[in-house]
């Protein structure tokens, strides 16, 4: 099948040589951070995880989110969905193999990255997280190949697929359980400190994901001859409806429980994202757009009139992916460190050459998502025509 | 199979390109020289045999750092009943303080380059 | 990096086994240990602690600083973003913010407080290390191996303390006088104190508390009664940072 990745328009080369064009960008300043090291970036010894943390952060989530159009095809043998499971599962391979990259970049002595296999220790989370985001992209990737391969020839999928299909759905929930766990198991870090950091992790993967399958889903059906499907796209906008909901309830929860415990150490975190300690307050426009945007999103999500409108639904989706990107994807790393255990407020920003690597890793997963759809495109079209 | 001769002679220039470097020595003359070591030191032995340090130097350091800096066992007992303190620095590099003209030499000559000295100091003199 | 189903039943399967277990093991180990001691009647239980006298610290003193980072080729960054440190001061009331309050007296509010590594008897820090590259010895040093650490800083997120500083750029540059007995760091790891265990290997007291002419750091076997550090903390009233976390510092404080 990759075959088909190889023939395309004009726009699907572009396409293709642009993504490599900011790989190569990417590429070369991680040459230079693979030299002088990973002071390059805004990272110091009190904000030790920045934007690469962040990122595979929330590029877990976007992972995750496939389970939410496995499982109503699969369990609930909701038809609507089966023509997008595969989008779903090839956006989960693409996101893991960026949580990967971005791990790997952020590493001090990456050349060393085996030793987590060479000295299992299975008391640390980072362990666990090794061998579940592993696991799930090897699921996803046999899982979706198999099954576009048996679509191809009008067969069904072969027996062994469908243990692993169902293997899948608990799979994805904890990679997100899992990744929450490097948080919120640390002493003294009390932003990170709460038992609902996995549900929150789940109900922000649940919104941000398919707002990012509707988006994709629209573009190809804008691009290509493949359409994804009215209902399918009307029934994965409720969903994000739903896991936004949630995900803002959550958060609400949090400022709850620390704002009125009025423990210091909980409570200066996020005094600092909402406004700011002192003079440090570079979060600050931050979080209040993350929150602006979310509470236009739920607006126009919740209300069925705007929510049924596919131009409107777009528009929330960008809101919904973007604001959570700003929470999950920025805030909720750097936050854990300022103030520091000291009481230190050091802030933190990406350089240049680190906001290039990061988007050197974006324009690889979208190059590996690029081809993955060109090929369930042509398959789709194929058997189509 | 028009393509038969262009295939060929493909393969030809191709085996010609990747074996280039052994033929260059050969026309050279300077073929499978192998790198003089020079120690200074009045010690006749290392703390194994010749044969079995240029064998396996680098898993008896390997053993020797897991055994310092993980169990906090610092003494060497040779094959012939000598005991040695393990350090590459203080051990290794009292008599091979010539970093350039013994360690540097054979490990550019096979193309490796450990990564020990990012951190040990090489001894004072005789660097590269 | 894959593995296959059958190698991850086996290590998940020993993993959770091993997660059961260990509570178990530590117990009978634990009651073993002191079954036997009790029958010699010696104490065999090791475990190294320091005792920090704050009112003999003298104010812009800086000889176990000086002395520690000079021994341990630890570099002077002044750029506080990729500074490393092993041992230095804060403001009392910043070391110990549980502590803090408008009326802190005798003396000691703003007035300098010696941090490094607690040397934790729960170390978060050797908890969260995918590698066991950071580890805890039997006599209770928290150690680092430089070798093998992958510079993921998750031991820096976990300590509560703030005592690892991560080789941000190459720190060689940055040491004024190069030790050569003992190695300098490499760019891409994580490091801390160490207790001066290579100089406890040939018999020496940590390079800070030798260093200290006012008495005001005591290094020694806090499972040894008759201990200096036992007799100070027997004679004085004591605090640690930050106990609540459970961590079990061993850094004691006098003030």
């Amino acid at each position: 099948m990759f075959e088909k990745a190889l023939i395309g328009s004009k726009k699907y080369w572009g396409l293709v040589i642009g993504l490599l064009a900011i790989m190569g960008v990417g590429a070369i300043f991680y040459l230079q951070q693979w030299n002088y090291g990973l002071g390059i970036t805004g990272m110091s010894r009190d904000v030790s995880w920045g934007l690469y943390i962040a990122q595979f952060t929330f590029l877990v989530g976007v992972a995750a989110s496939a389970v939410m159009v496995v499982l109503p095809y699969y369990l609930h043998n909701y038809k609507a969905f089966g023509r997008i499971t595969i989008l779903g599962e090839f956006v989960a391979v693409a996101s893991v193999i960026m949580c990967l990259v971005f791990i790997i970049a952020d590493l001090g002595q990456p050349t060393r990255a085996l030793n987590i296999i060479l000295y299992p220790t299975p008391n640390s989370i980072l362990f666990w997280d090794m061998i579940v985001l592993n696991g799930y992209l090897l699921l996803n990737i046999l899982i979706g190949w198999n099954v576009l391969a048996s679509e191809r020839k009008s067969v069904p999928p072969p027996a062994w697929v469908k243990p692993l299909i169902y293997i899948s759905i608990p799979w994805a929930v904890s990679i997100h359980t899992v990744t929450a766990f490097i948080y919120a198991g640390l002493p003294g870090r009390g932003f990170w400190l709460t038992a609902i950091m996995a549900p929150r992790f789940l109900a922000s993967a649940f919104a941000g994901g398919p707002a990012l399958l509707i988006l994709l889903s629209l573009i190809l059906r804008k691009f290509t001859k493949f359409d994804p499907g009215k209902d399918a796209i009307q029934n994965l906008g409720k969903i994000v409806a739903y896991a936004m909901s949630i995900n803002v309830f959550f958060i609400l929860l949090e400022i709850f429980t620390v704002f009125y415990s009025q423990i210091p150490e909980h409570m200066h975190h996020f005094e600092y994202i909402f406004a700011g300690l002192g003079e440090h307050g570079k979060l600050v426009p931050w979080m209040w757009t993350s929150v602006t945007l979310a509470v236009l999103s739920l607006i126009l999500l919740i209300n069925p009139i705007t929510r049924r409108r596919e131009g409107i639904l777009a528009l929330a989706c960008v809101i919904v992916f973007f604001s959570l990107w700003i929470e999950k994807g920025f805030v909720l790393v750097v936050t854990g460190f300022i103030p520091s255990p000291l009481g230190r407020v050091f802030e933190y920003s990406p350089t240049i050459p680190e906001i290039f690597i990061t988007l050197g890793v974006w324009a690889m997963g979208f190059l590996i998502l690029a081809v993955l759809y060109k090929i369930a495109v042509a398959v789709k079209e194929e058997i189509e025509t | 199979m028009n393509n038969r001769i262009i295939i060929i002679a493909g393969l030809i220039i191709f085996l010609c390109l990747i074996t280039f470097p052994i033929w260059y020595n050969v026309v050279g003359g300077k073929a499978a020289y192998a790198p003089e070591l020079k120690i200074v030191s009045e010690e006749k032995q290392c703390v194994e045999s010749t044969k079995y340090m240029r064998a396996k130097h680098m898993q008896l350091l390997n053993d020797w750092r897991n055994s310092v800096v993980r169990e906090d066992k610092r003494t060497y007992t040779a094959l012939d009943g000598k005991k040695y303190d393990m350090s590459l620095s203080n051990t290794c590099l009292k008599c091979h303080s010539n970093k350039a003209d013994f360690c540097d030499k054979c490990h550019n000559y096979v193309e490796v380059t450990p990564t020990c000295w990012n951190c040990h100091v090489a001894p004072e003199g005789n660097k590269l | 990096m894959k593995i296959d189903r059958r190698g991850f039943l086996k290590i998940g399967g020993l993993g959770i086994l091993g997660v059961a277990a260990k509570p178990v093991i530590d117990v009978v180990s634990k009651v073993k240990l002191a079954e036997a001691s009790a029958k010699k009647g010696v104490l065999v239980e090791k475990r190294l602690a320091m005792v920090v006298n704050l009112k003999n610290c003298k104010d812009g003193c800086t000889d176990c600083i000086d002395a520690c980072h000079g021994v341990h080729n630890v570099p002077y960054i002044a750029n506080p973003k990729d500074e490393i440190k092993w041992i230095w001061t804060e403001q009392y009331e910043k070391a110990f913010p549980d502590q803090e309050h408008r009326f802190i007296g005798g003396g000691m509010k703003g007035s300098p407080a010696i941090l490094l590594c607690n040397h934790c008897d729960n170390p978060s820090c050797v908890r969260v290390c995918p590698t066991k590259a950071t580890f805890k010895r039997e006599d209770g040093i928290v150690m680092m191996d430089y070798h093998r650490c992958i510079g993921c800083r998750f031991c820096m997120a976990a300590c509560p303390y703030g005592s690892r500083s991560f080789n941000w750029r190459d720190p060689r540059p940055f040491i004024k006088k190069i030790n050569p007995d003992f190695p300098t760091r490499t760019k891409g790891v994580v490091e801390k104190c160490n207790f001066c265990e290579e100089r406890l290997a040939k018999g020496l007291i940590p390079a800070c508390v030798e260093s200290c002419k006012n008495k005001a750091l005591v290094f020694g076997n806090v499972e040894e009664p008759n201990s200096e550090v036992r007799e100070i903390l027997r004679s004085n009233y004591t605090i640690r940072r930050k106990p609540g976390l459970g961590t079990g510092p061993q850094i004691y404080y006098v003030v």
